[in-house]
This record gives C-alpha cells, structure tokens and sequence, in this order.
C-alpha cells in the first residue's frame, strides 16, 4: 500500500470534491458551470488513469510487445466529453437567457428579482 | 425484420430530431412527432407481447455480440416499462399541437418538437439498453433535451428552474458514471447481465458497495427521491404545459427503471437488503416524501406546483414498494409507475389546456373558480383523475396502493399501512382544494363557456378515462407488473 500508487485516485477525489464546493458554494451562475465542469473532469481521470499499465504499450498487436494499456476507457471518456461540452454549453447558453431576461447572473439577485415579481 | 425492432424503437424517434430541424416547418414537425410516437408505440406493444410468450429479447447492435458489442436487451420489466413511455408520448403528441403554438413563439416551435422527440429517445434507450455506460449517454440526451424542453417555458422563472435541474441532473449522471466506473474497474465488462454475473466472483466489495452508493444518490437525483426533489416542482411549474405533461409521466418513471435493474438484476439483491439498512433507509425516505410532499401541496397556491409536489409524494409511494421488496410490494411498484404516469398525464394535460384559457401565464388554486362551469368537460376530468391520485376504489391509483398496503402487511409493517391510509387522506385534501375552486366558487355572470380545443381535450379525457379503465381491467397493469416483479426476485430467492 503506498500512497504513489493510488495518486491517481486521489487527484480524482481532489477534483470530485473541489468541484462539488464550488458548485455548491458559489453564487455566481458561471462560476456554478465551472465547478461543474471540473467535476466532470474527476469522472474522466477515473475513468483513463487505470486504464493505463505501467509499461503498456498502444493496444496495437506487434511483435516484441505482450502488455498493452486497456483502449475502452479512452473511448468511454471521448464520449463523456462529448456529453460533458454539451451540458456545458447548453449550461452557457440557459445563462446567457437568464442574462438577458434578469439581467443579472447572481443567484441571490435573480431570487431578489423574483420575490419583487409578488410570488 | 422483427428482430430489428428494438433498435428502430430507439432509431426511429432519435432519427426524427434531426429531420424536423432540417426542415424548419412546425406542421411537418408535428406530423413527424406524432408518427413517431404512434410508432414507438405498436413497436413497444410488440416487444412486450413477444416477452410476454417467450422470454427476454436480445439485440446485437451492429452485429457485434454482447458483451463486447452494446447490447439492447427487452425483458418483462423494460418491456412494461417502454409500454408506460411510448403509450404517455402517443397520447402527447396529438395533443402538443394547439398547447405549443399558444405558448412557444412560432420560429421556435420545430425545435420544441425536435426535443421532444429526443426526449423519447432517450427514455426508450435508457429501457432498451443493456449497456450500463450506454444507458448514461441515453439518460443524457433524455437530460438535456428535457432541459431545453422546460426553458422554453413561457415565464422567465423556467429559465431558473432549468439551470437548477441542469445542474442537479448532471451532478446525478456524473454520479452515476462515477458508479460505473468503479463497477468496470472491478469487473471489466459494461454489459449488465455480464457485469451481473461477475460481480459474484469480486471478493473486495469495498468498491462494489461505493459504487452502489454512487448509483444510489445519482439515480436518487434523477428520480426526485426525498430530499433530492429540489429540482422538481419548479421544473413542472415553469415548463411548457406538454413538456410538463411528458416529463411528469415518464422521466421519473425511467429513473425507478434504472434503480431496479441496479439493485435487482445487476448487484446481488441479498446483501443489498440483508447486510446493509436499505431497506430502513428507503422506508424512511418515502415516508418523508409521502408526508410532507403532500402537506405542502395541501398549503400551494400554483396549481401545477401543487401537482408537481404530489408527484414527489407519488414517487414515495413507488420507492417504499421497492424498500419493502417482496412480490406483492414490487408489483405494487411497478403498477404505480404505470398508473401515476397515467393519472399525473392526465392531469397535466389538462391543466394545459386550462393554461391555454387563462388570461395569465400561472395558474392559482383561486384562478380555477369557476372551471365547472367554464370548461366543465376539462373539471370533470380533473375529478376523475383526483379521484385516481387520492386511490379511490375503482380507479388506477386504487389497484397500485393496495398491493402496497399488500406489500407492507407481508413484512408485518402494520404501521405503514396506516401512513399509506393517512397520506391517501392528505391528497384528499390537495385534491379537494382544486375541485372546491372550480365547482363551488366563482360567480354566475363571468364564466362563459370556453371549454378547451377538441384535439387537446379528446387525448386529456382518454387518459383520464384510462385512470378509470386500469381501476377494472387489471390485466394489463397488474399482470405486466407481477411478471416483472417475479423476474426481479428470482434472483433473490
């Protein structure tokens, strides 16, 4: 058990929970979407980091090689940034929307704005 | 050609967004939604009836057999629950012709319909897949598309409440993968059935138990289980009429789906509910839920945040069957799916057509005064789907609550019988708020007869009378659910 080779892990934990806070303790709608977003990244390291063998090679067959690292993660995760840019985009664009119709992107000032509405 | 069918309930719809975008015309766009969603429905009919005479249905995507290749997999529970899908998506569809155009601007109305129909994909793939990192990408596009569905609400509050659910949605998927994640780590297989059968080699459970945990909450998110149900009544509150009559049947239904094939087709059922307090715990949450999702609905103003809070309890209803776990509570569950989507359809269809009428874009307990006598077709329905919410005998939601109550005396819970009598009460109560406003309130001079259009109340009244029709005839509802509840315990007994 050393602490070297679980440092992937922790790098994970590190931004999992980073991210979080940041998406729960900001105020800000963007700031929000960042933490958003490193916390999706967390979920990419965890994915890729064990995919990869100490001393592997690309899995491509070859003479003279016998270990090779694990390619599913790799196109696993390209999914996931696919998923992750969209959510972060549509993420932007409801922000910008809410720009526009409150003009603010402050939590606490949209929820001011709207108990002025009467409701 | 048949074998082909569980794709194309997938294809079908998901080919649909992109065509209606390229088109750009709002009436080709309904033309293709509604086609889509007939379709999906007589495929999903289909499917399930072959389950029904001969077992699970297997389908290699692209040829490349499980479980390397993604696998799309129909059994007795996927196959009732793309029924539920497909079958609310028809009655929808026809229905979000005159509901769109009176609240979404007219350049944007093509891409409500695009989302819409991948909305339905997403839902059906997420039932039709057998492919745990597969299922996240089609529970994400069912997310996002049902992002953008409640943004395009009319107020600009469904703007807010989209980013909330956005953000709480994709913390619930991200969690979800997470628990993927480590579930592939330790078995080195995405497929579920072959992940299944590995996980009784692992010895480290470490991992296996954080990864249900992951599952757990993430999925806990998507489906609003106490006190992840933030999200909800906002989303349904602010959303377009049709999205909120869609999402409200089906979207959460999907996630139940998700969290019986984890705990009873994919983890070993028996530590779950042995060694760990699963089974306190989910009693406990869907206790909370029940109560005080109903005592705020019974203190709400905004009728479709009452509604919506009434799902929330609903949801309770249906987890507390799964935290009880046997034969009688699973089919009570899985029937509740079924019934509730029909019943919270019902009435967020006709709310929509109440919304349609109404000078502002809310509408109070105090605005319905009145609705008897201005839209008394649109009341009566209401009533007859209240009376299915409260669980009247003779009505859908009846049938599902008594086989909890079933459910809760085998394990000899006989308090538990008296919260399902008592919260049965509190909707009496929520319920009777909204038929006291519109039959006994409001004066004679200003209600003139504006009942809501043809198209939108023929589909809102064929639900409700649905609600009705799955109170009797229990064939379908009932004998679907038990199938599927006996092929979610034989495993663990």
């Amino acid at each position: 058990m050393n602490t070297a080779a679980y440092l992937g892990y922790w790098f994970t934990i590190f931004l999992m929970v980073g991210g979080l806070y940041i998406l729960i303790a900001r105020g800000n709608l963007l700031k929000k979407l960042i933490g958003l977003a490193v916390f999706q990244t967390s979920v990419y390291l965890l994915y890729v980091a064990p995919g990869k063998l100490i001393g592997g090679t690309a899995p491509i067959v070859a003479e003279g090689f016998t270990r090779y690292s694990n390619p599913l993660p790799h196109v696993l995760i390209l999914t996931a940034i696919v998923v992750g840019v969209a959510t972060l985009a549509l993420g932007l664009a409801i922000t910008v929307r809410i720009r526009e119709a409150y003009g603010t992107v402050e939590e606490d000032e949209i929820l001011e704005r709207d108990r002025a509405d009467g409701e | 050609m048949l074998e082909h069918l569980l794709a194309l309930q997938v294809v079908l719809p998901m080919m649909a967004a992109p065509l209606i975008v390229l088109v750009r015309n709002r009436d080709f766009a309904w033309l293709a939604t509604t086609a889509v969603s007939y379709a999906c429905l007589v495929i999903a009919i289909a499917l399930f009836s072959r389950v029904a005479e001969s077992g699970p249905l297997s389908y290699a995507l692209g040829s490349w057999p499980p479980p390397w290749g993604i696998e799309y997999r129909v059994d007795a529970l996927s196959g009732f629950v793309l029924v539920l899908v497909s079958l609310t998506a028809a009655f929808v569809a026809p229905y979000a012709q005159r509901s769109i155009a009176a609240e979404v601007a007219p350049d944007r109305q093509y891409l409500m319909y695009a989302m819409y129909c991948l909305c339905l994909a997403g839902l059906l793939g997420i039932t039709v897949t057998g492919d745990a990192f597969n299922l996240f990408v089609f529970l994400e596009i069912s997310s996002l598309s049902t992002y953008v569905l409640i943004a395009l609400g009319t107020r600009r509050k469904a703007l807010v409440a989209a980013y909330q659910y956005m953000l709480m949605g994709t913390v619930g998927a991200t969690l979800y993968v997470i628990g993927v994640g480590l579930l592939y780590l330790m078995t080195g297989t995405l497929n579920l059935g072959d992940m299944a059968q590995r996980l009784q080699a692992v010895d480290e459970l470490r991992p296996v138990l954080a990864a249900l945990a992951f599952i757990t909450v993430g999925i806990g998110l998507k489906l609003a289980l106490f006190p992840l149900h933030q999200w909800l009544p906002n989303a349904y509150a602010y959303a377009p009429s049709m999205a909120t009559a869609f999402i409200a049947a089906t979207a959460t239904k999907v996630s139940v789906y998700v969290l019986l094939r984890f705990y009873f087709t994919v983890f070993d059922p028996a530590p779950i509910f042995e060694r760990l307090p699963t089974r306190e715990v989910f009693i406990a949450l869907s206790v909370a839920a029940m109560v005080t999702a109903s005592l705020i609905a019974v203190f709400e103003q905004d009728v479709k945040r009452l509604f919506a809070y009434s799902s929330v309890a609903q949801i309770g209803y249906i987890t507390l069957g799964i935290g009880l776990e046997n034969q009688a509570s699973l089919t009570g569950s899985i029937t509740h799916l079924l019934n509730h989507g029909v019943t919270k359809g019902a009435i967020f269809v006709l709310l929509g057509g109440v919304v349609l009428r109404a000078a502002t874009p809310g509408v109070t307990v105090a605005g319905l005064a009145g609705l008897a006598r201005r839209m008394p077709l649109t009341a009566f329905g209401l009533v007859i789907a209240g009376l299915s919410l409260i669980g009247v005998p003779g009505t859908a939601g009846f049938v599902s609550k008594w086989y909890l109550i079933l459910g809760a005396i085998e394990r000899g819970l006989w308090w538990l019988v008296l919260v399902i009598v008592a919260t049965s009460l509190i909707a009496v109560a929520y319920v009777w708020r909204v038929v006291e406003a519109a039959y006994f309130r409001g004066s004679e001079e200003e209600s003139r007869r504006a009942e809501a259009p043809a198209g939108m109340l023929v589909a809102a009244l064929a639900m409700a009378a649905l609600c009705v029709y799955f109170g009797f005839d229990t064939s379908f509802s009932v004998g679907g659910a038990a199938d599927a509840a006996e092929f979610l315990l034989r495993g663990t007994r």
